[in-house]
């Protein structure tokens, strides 16, 4: 610990040797980092969700800060953008049919937060608006903006609903913890139907409920191997693997009834 | 022991659909119909997105009813000609459904039409196929002899123009009923990825007289392109078959259908298609009652711009 301290004091001091003398008074400003042990991540055949830990630190922190607890981390994992419908039941002569709909673009396809405490207590939610940042707050671009702003609203709420009980939105407080004065770990979870896709990794650093800085890393989720050559076969060559699945059920169906027939 | 489907994106346990597809086909062997119209709401029950279930439903027909024309064929119980004038009807049914399905898709009503579909087809079928078998049954129980319906008999079907002969099936009719019904259950397919098999069958013996011997191989054998071409104009415009379900399906389907076959064997004909009625009202009251019970949530989500 001392060592480390030691080591902040030299940095602090080589930082101030360069700064200007205007600026010298101030402290250096706090900044956060984060690293992903791995920048993919495979989903296999036996894929049921998983926790993804992501490590980092917090450069020039303010020790005083830090001792009383005031320094806040939220850490976002944010699947690929895309546009959604979200559709509306309603009764037509005793029969539910989809009947409003509301179109989003860019909605992120999975959210999942982590936090070192719970998100009201770290921030005001003006704050949170202003960021975009956890899934109350993540602003939802409609397609149409002529519509009312109590239809939006509604439609809103109810996509960060359905995200939320399908599990791709998720927030999991307490899921970032310090492990020394700089450096913390992160633990967010990734739902079994994770979206594939290129997925973007956030923290954001709070001081005293105050937004310091923001970093970012890009994480890619795949299916594995044989999932996902699967996949990009019947993308990239839908003919042919049309025609692969009609012959398998031709030879299943007739190696069936070499194997199990009974007449 | 769970896997994930590739295209389905979920995970799923591998037992659960061997033992949906061994039910279904055990079911699908004992009454000579493919099976499709069970596998599609089983999918769906069991939250595959319907969208997959058909396109999926239909890869899995064409096992069942390749393995059952198989039969038929080595026992020349087969109209080829019969078939392919079917065929080409159904080849066009099937072309306008993929259409249509790709437009309800998009206007997200594709689960209603799917679920009314099944809800009105099954529910006529299986209720008529239902007073047909209980009358029939009653009749054998008090002893008169079951009326058979003459094959000289005409309705106003043989009187349409552009008559064709189907030798193997002893049949002089105009071909505008024959590609109509093909197109008819083509459609469907596409739609409902079904073969159609629980129509067709109906159909070919009480509107065309084709003599009952024929119909199931001649059925099947037509079951087998249009379930193909369904598959492959899924495949490739919607990307909506996932070859490792319908895999499962059919590896549970073929074992199942050889013993359904051989327990069939010990019923009688009309306890059999009261069964069948009974089994095809159940589906239909089923998803009858979804569409009117008020759902747990009233919204729901789908990806924009899917074609």
């Amino acid at each position: 610990m001392v060592g480390l301290r030691a080591f902040a004091a030299a940095a602090s001091l080589s930082m101030l040797f360069v700064l200007s003398p205007a600026t010298a008074q101030t402290p250096p400003a706090e900044s956060i980092q984060i690293g992903l042990s791995t920048d993919a991540v495979s989903i296999t055949a036996g894929f049921s969700g998983a926790d993804l830990t992501i490590f980092g630190s917090l450069e020039n922190p303010d020790p005083l800060v830090a001792r009383q607890g005031r320094y806040d981390v939220i850490v976002v994992l944010e699947g690929p953008p895309r546009p959604v419908v979200v559709r509306r039941k309603d009764r037509v002569l005793g029969v539910w049919v989809n009947l409003d709909s509301e179109t989003f673009e860019n909605v992120p396809v999975s959210y999942s937060v982590a936090t070192t405490r719970p998100l009201q207590d770290i921030a005001e939610p003006a704050k949170y608006k202003q960021l975009s940042l956890g899934a109350q707050n993540l602003y939802m671009k409609p397609a149409d903006e002529t519509d009312s702003p109590a239809t939006i609203e509604e439609f809103t709420a109810a996509l960060r609903d359905r995200k939320a009980a399908t599990g791709l939105y998720s927030e999991n407080v307490g899921g970032v913890q310090f492990l020394s004065q700089n450096l913390f770990r992160a633990t967010v979870r990734l739902a079994p139907n994770v979206p594939v896709g290129t997925h973007k990794a956030r923290a954001f650093l709070f001081k005293s409920g105050m937004f310091v800085k923001e970093s970012s890393a890009q994480l890619e989720i795949r299916k594995s191997g044989f999932e996902q050559s699967v996949f990009r076969v019947a993308h990239d060559y839908s003919f042919l693997y049309g025609v692969f699945a009609i012959s398998l059920a031709m030879l299943t169906g007739w190696l069936g009834r070499l194997i199990f027939r009974k007449d | 022991m769970g896997i994930y489907l590739p295209i389905a994106e979920i995970s799923v346990n591998v037992f659960v659909l061997l033992a949906m597809g061994a039910a279904v086909g055990f079911l699908s062997g004992m009454f000579g119909v493919g099976g499709g119209f069970l596998i599609t709401p089983l999918l769906i029950f069991y939250n595959i997105p319907p969208a997959i279930a058909v396109a999926t439903g239909a890869n899995q027909v064409i096992a069942s009813s390749f393995s059952g024309a198989l039969s038929h064929f080595k026992r020349g119980t087969l109209d080829f000609k019969l078939g392919g004038v079917l065929l080409a009807g159904g080849i066009v049914g099937s072309t306008a459904g993929i259409f249509v399905f790709a437009l309800l898709r998009r206007l997200g009503q594709l689960d209603l039409f799917i679920s009314l579909l099944y809800v009105v087809l099954l529910g006529t079928v299986g209720g008529l196929m239902l007073v047909e078998s209980v009358n029939a049954l009653r009749a054998s129980r008090s002893g008169a002899a079951p009326v058979l319906k003459k094959s000289g008999q005409h309705n106003w079907i043989h009187r349409l123009p552009f008559k064709m002969r189907f030798r193997a099936s002893k049949l002089f009719v105009s071909v505008i009923p024959v590609l109509g019904l093909g197109a008819g259950i083509g459609f469907l397919s596409s739609i409902m990825g079904v073969g159609g098999g629980f129509i067709m069958v109906p159909a070919l013996i009480y509107l065309l007289k084709v003599p009952t011997n024929v119909v199931i191989g001649t059925s099947l054998f037509q079951i087998i392109f249009t379930s193909a071409y369904t598959t492959l104009v899924h495949a490739t415009t919607n990307q909506t078959v996932d070859v490792i379900l319908a895999f499962l399906l059919m590896a549970g389907g073929v074992a199942g259908a050889q013993y359904g076959a051989k327990a069939g064997q010990r019923l009688r004909g009309e306890q059999l298609r009261a069964l069948l009625a009974m089994l095809v009202l159940a589906v239909a009251i089923r998803l009858a009652v979804d569409l009117f019970v008020t759902p747990p949530n009233l919204y729901s989500l789908s990806a924009a711009g899917l074609n």
